[in-house]
């Protein structure tokens, strides 16, 4: 028991004073001293709910993500068999039941057409995007996504979007964002000491696709439009909010558009004819091209300029656009031709999403909380301090120095990992330093025990630090399993809290068992008490 | 110097004689609360049935203008506002259920929100919007999920384990103490209606943790003592191991209510109802590592051969060989 191996002594300082060190840079940020430049710095960080700012979770809507595939590969057969050599006839096309059903106008050309399907079908990897079903002795062809490349797809289109996220957010220049996909189809965003959550939202809820698409300018296009049915070939799109068509419904060609999801350039502008605010944007070369052929061919005719599925204007084209620069309007105000801008300059969202969950917390409640937090530490520590000295005398003196190397060490220690202190987490900090001393009270209520049984004072800490250890180590052990499945299965605030429990648990057995005994042991040898007070 | 002794020395109360009484009044009660629970029902908060809670500080007035809020909140066609205090007078908190149709169209929770905010900052200037949570349905149903699933693990895992480092009847024991815990815990929120949120699920997964350390102690002490008097009867033994560990059983619960009560009473009022939980777990979880977990071994059939390894076939042999009875 007395023996203490000077190398034992070491290691357990050593381990002390790094973890300490750890933890200095963080108190000092409650002071005015500065943690010298280019020195390691670790550091606390606060959670959003003591710095004040917001927690959204963004999902990705999988219906429409399906939708879209379903589109892309309509126009991809429909483009494949034009091109066929010869063409191949289809009378009907249908995209119901989230399959693509082809009605093929005559069944021997049955072999040509699964031969222009069959690349679309596989896609880039291993896996196989669609399945390809030949019915009718060859009269109808029906595509089925399977599940595999359906889920590619939706991880193809969440990278991409996290992307788009943290473009979007870097171009509002916000400090020090956190983005991180969650899950299969999550994206959380964490902005620290944001004022106007709305304005995030609002951006990263659009998706910003924009398309250009020509009028139906058949016939009789208006008059069924009137009656709510969308003429052969074309779909009915309502007009946005604040636009010349706000609350109008205008036929548009479902095919042969434009896409502009490669833009290299969007710029918030005035229309220079009315001083309107516009958004000018630029084409890559692909795109520009695609945009050129499209003016050039459809000269005299009008074309809707559709974002996010709703018309913001419908200009008639009075000569080709060849440059690759374009200008929309649409009666913006200045802020939503800005944020119009971000979102088309860092491109369309793959795919829509949504904000199913947000916290926000502004900076004052934060920084009450931190306050009264840390005073409720403080005066409970030294209540608890009296109350050890009081009852243990020398060894609660002991007690009471594990006590603050603990706090210190779980300081340090969070410092080291990067971890993030919530408020839930400062509840776990005093609840530690609280279940700390029992470690203590048991070793100290034994060898109290032990004295009274006769034991001579060594042998008596000797049997108090040994018997005490068996159910110090089993009521932790239960207490990291809670801390565990708090930290793996617990979200948010559960998490922070079982963060410093975690930590907690480690570093108060350290002091608690290791670091007092050392003390107990030192003064044992060095004093030789023929008694003890306790 | 003379220290303080909370239990004097050689301390024997006979806990275990009153088991019965105790017993019955503890299942009463946690058929009380289960009761409260399946009628009154818990006051769940957003984080398990979605909607949106607006936290405000009313920074000029003494107190909140809450009827006046009700009043301008509800006639806004979202339905009935939940308006409670919290911390200082001037501060509340807004609880909204999701308006209809919000699954389909998540804009239209977040139109809620902002409409409610601009109606009480144009009533008065003086309010301070510090925090909106929003949560939707199926972030809900997930948190609550995972909620029970972390709660439900623990208390299975952490028996198993005492299950694995005692015996049975000890897993048991402790198993049910939990329960015991748990029940009575639900069965205040269900009482005092506080909000049910993420936070009380970490305040019980902790008290879960901190009586089973009760337990454990006490539990450690009878496993040594049925190894030390093997000729003992089983109540006496539990009421000296009980005895024996009462003084630590005292000074661990004091010094963490310390900290509890310096929080509870100073610190911030965000986390009032986690303190709160702990705070009454504290008090439940000591009584129920004396009065729940060790009269049950008992009736379990705990004796002083629990920790003797079984008799083989071969010893039988031995001992007859070696002419014992």
């Amino acid at each position: 028991m007395l023996d203490f191996p000077r190398w034992k002594r070491f290691f357990l300082w050593a381990v002390t004073a790094l973890c300490i060190v750890a933890a200095i840079p963080s108190l000092l940020s409650f002071t005015t001293i500065r943690w010298p430049d280019g020195v390691y710095k670790p550091m606390v960080n606060l959670g959003l709910d003591l710095a004040g700012g917001s927690h959204i979770l963004l999902e990705a809507d999988q219906r429409q993500l399906a939708v879209q595939r379903l589109e892309n590969i309509e126009e991809g057969v429909r483009q494949a068999f034009d091109a066929a050599n010869p063409e191949i006839g289809y009378s009907e096309v249908s995209t119901a039941n989230n399959r693509l059903t082809i009605t093929l106008e005559n069944p021997s050309q049955v072999d040509a057409a699964r031969e222009a399907i069959l690349p679309l079908v596989n896609g880039t990897g291993l896996t196989r995007e669609w399945d390809l079903d030949v019915l009718d002795g060859g009269q109808r062809m029906v595509l089925t996504p399977t599940s595999s490349g359906f889920q590619n797809a939706v991880t193809t289109a969440m990278d991409s979007a996290t992307d788009v996220v943290r473009r979007r957010i870097d171009a509002l220049g916000t400090r020090e964002p956190t983005i991180i996909r969650q899950g299969d189809d999550r994206i959380v965003v964490q902005v620290p000491g944001l004022q106007d959550p709305d304005a995030l939202k609002e951006l990263l809820g659009q998706t910003a696709r924009l398309e250009f698409k020509l009028l139906d300018d058949s016939p009789d296009a208006a008059a069924l439009v009137q009656q709510g049915i969308a003429p052969a070939g074309s779909q009915i799109v309502p007009g946005a909010r604040g636009s010349d068509y706000d609350g109008a419904v205008i036929a548009v060609r479902r095919l042969g558009g434009v896409r502009g999801d490669s833009l290299t350039a969007a710029v918030a502008t005035r229309d220079p004819t009315n001083n309107e605010p516009a958004v000018s944007i630029t084409f890559d070369s692909a795109g520009a091209e695609r945009f050129a052929r499209l003016t050039r061919e459809n000269v005299g005719k009008q074309f809707a300029i559709i974002l996010d599925g709703e018309v913001i204007s419908a200009p008639v084209i009075r000569e080709p656009i060849l440059g690759g620069t374009s200008q929309i309007s649409g009666g913006f105000t200045v802020a939503q031709s800005t944020q119009l801008a971000i979102a088309l300059g860092s491109g369309a969202l793959p795919v829509e999403l949504t904000v199913v969950e947000e916290r926000t917390v502004g900076p004052d409640l934060g920084a009450e909380s931190i306050e009264a937090g840390g005073i409720a530490m403080g005066v409970g520590t030294l209540v608890l301090i009296a109350f050890m000295l009081l009852t243990y005398g020398r060894f609660g003196i002991y007690t009471n120095a594990a006590l603050i190397l603990n706090a210190l060490m779980i300081l340090g220690i969070m410092a080291v990992m990067g971890a993030t202190l919530t408020l839930p987490g400062i509840a776990g900090f005093v609840l530690t330093i609280g279940a700390a001393v029992d470690a203590n009270v048991l070793i100290n209520e034994r060898i109290r025990e032990e004295r009274a049984r006769g034991r001579r004072v060594v042998q008596a800490v000797e049997a108090g630090y040994r018997e005490a250890s068996r159910a110090i180590f089993d009521a932790n052990i239960t207490n990291v399993i809670a801390a565990l499945l708090m930290f793996f299965i617990g979200s948010g605030p559960v998490k922070g809290f079982a963060v410093v429990l975690i930590i907690g648990i480690g570093t108060s057995v350290f002091t608690a068992v290791w670091l007092t005994r050392m003390w107990v042991a030192m003064w044992l040898r060095r004093a030789r008490p023929a008694d003890i007070v306790l | 110097m003379k220290l303080l002794k909370l239990v004097p020395d050689n301390t024997n109360i006979r806990f275990l004689r009153w088991r019965v009484p105790f017993y019955v009044v503890s299942l009463l009660l946690m058929a009380a609360s289960v009761g409260l629970v399946m009628t009154k029902g818990l006051n769940l908060g957003v984080d398990f049935v979605g909607g949106q809670m607006i936290r405000a500080t009313f920074t000029q007035s003494a107190t909140a203008p809450v009827e006046e809020l009700r009043e301008s909140v509800g006639s806004l066609g979202y339905g009935e506002p939940i308006i409670q205090q919290f911390g200082a007078d001037n501060e509340i908190s807004i609880r909204m259920r999701l308006p209809e149709g919000a699954d389909e169209d998540p804009g239209l929770a977040d139109q809620m929100a902002r409409t409610i905010t601009d109606r009480i900052e144009a009533d008065h200037p003086d309010v301070r919007i510090d925090g909106v949570d929003s949560v939707s349905g199926k972030v809900s149903g997930e948190l609550f999920q995972d909620g029970m699933m972390a709660l439900g693990l623990a208390m299975l895992a952490i028996s198993v384990y005492i299950w694995i480092r005692f015996e049975w009847q000890f897993g048991v024991g402790a198993l049910f103490a939990l329960l015991h815990d748990v029940t009575l815990t639900l069965g205040m929120f269900a009482l005092t209606q506080m909000e049910f949120d993420l936070n009380i699920v970490a305040a019980i997964l902790t008290l879960i943790g901190y009586s089973l350390n009760d337990t454990i102690v006490v539990y450690d002490r009878i496993r040594e003592n049925l190894k030390k008097y093997r000729k003992m009867p089983i109540a006496e033994l539990l009421d000296l191991s009980v005895n024996e560990t009462l003084s630590r059983t005292v000074v661990t619960s004091l010094s963490v209510l310390i900290t509890l009560l310096a929080l509870l009473l100073l610190g911030p009022p965000v986390i009032f109802g986690f303190t709160a939980a702990i705070t009454l777990g504290i008090f439940v979880g000591t009584y129920s590592s004396v009065y729940m977990s060790a009269p049950i071994l008992i009736w379990l059939g705990v004796s002083g051969n629990s920790f003797v390894p079984t008799e083989t076939a071969v010893d039988v042999q031995e001992r007859k060989a070696r002419g014992e009875a």
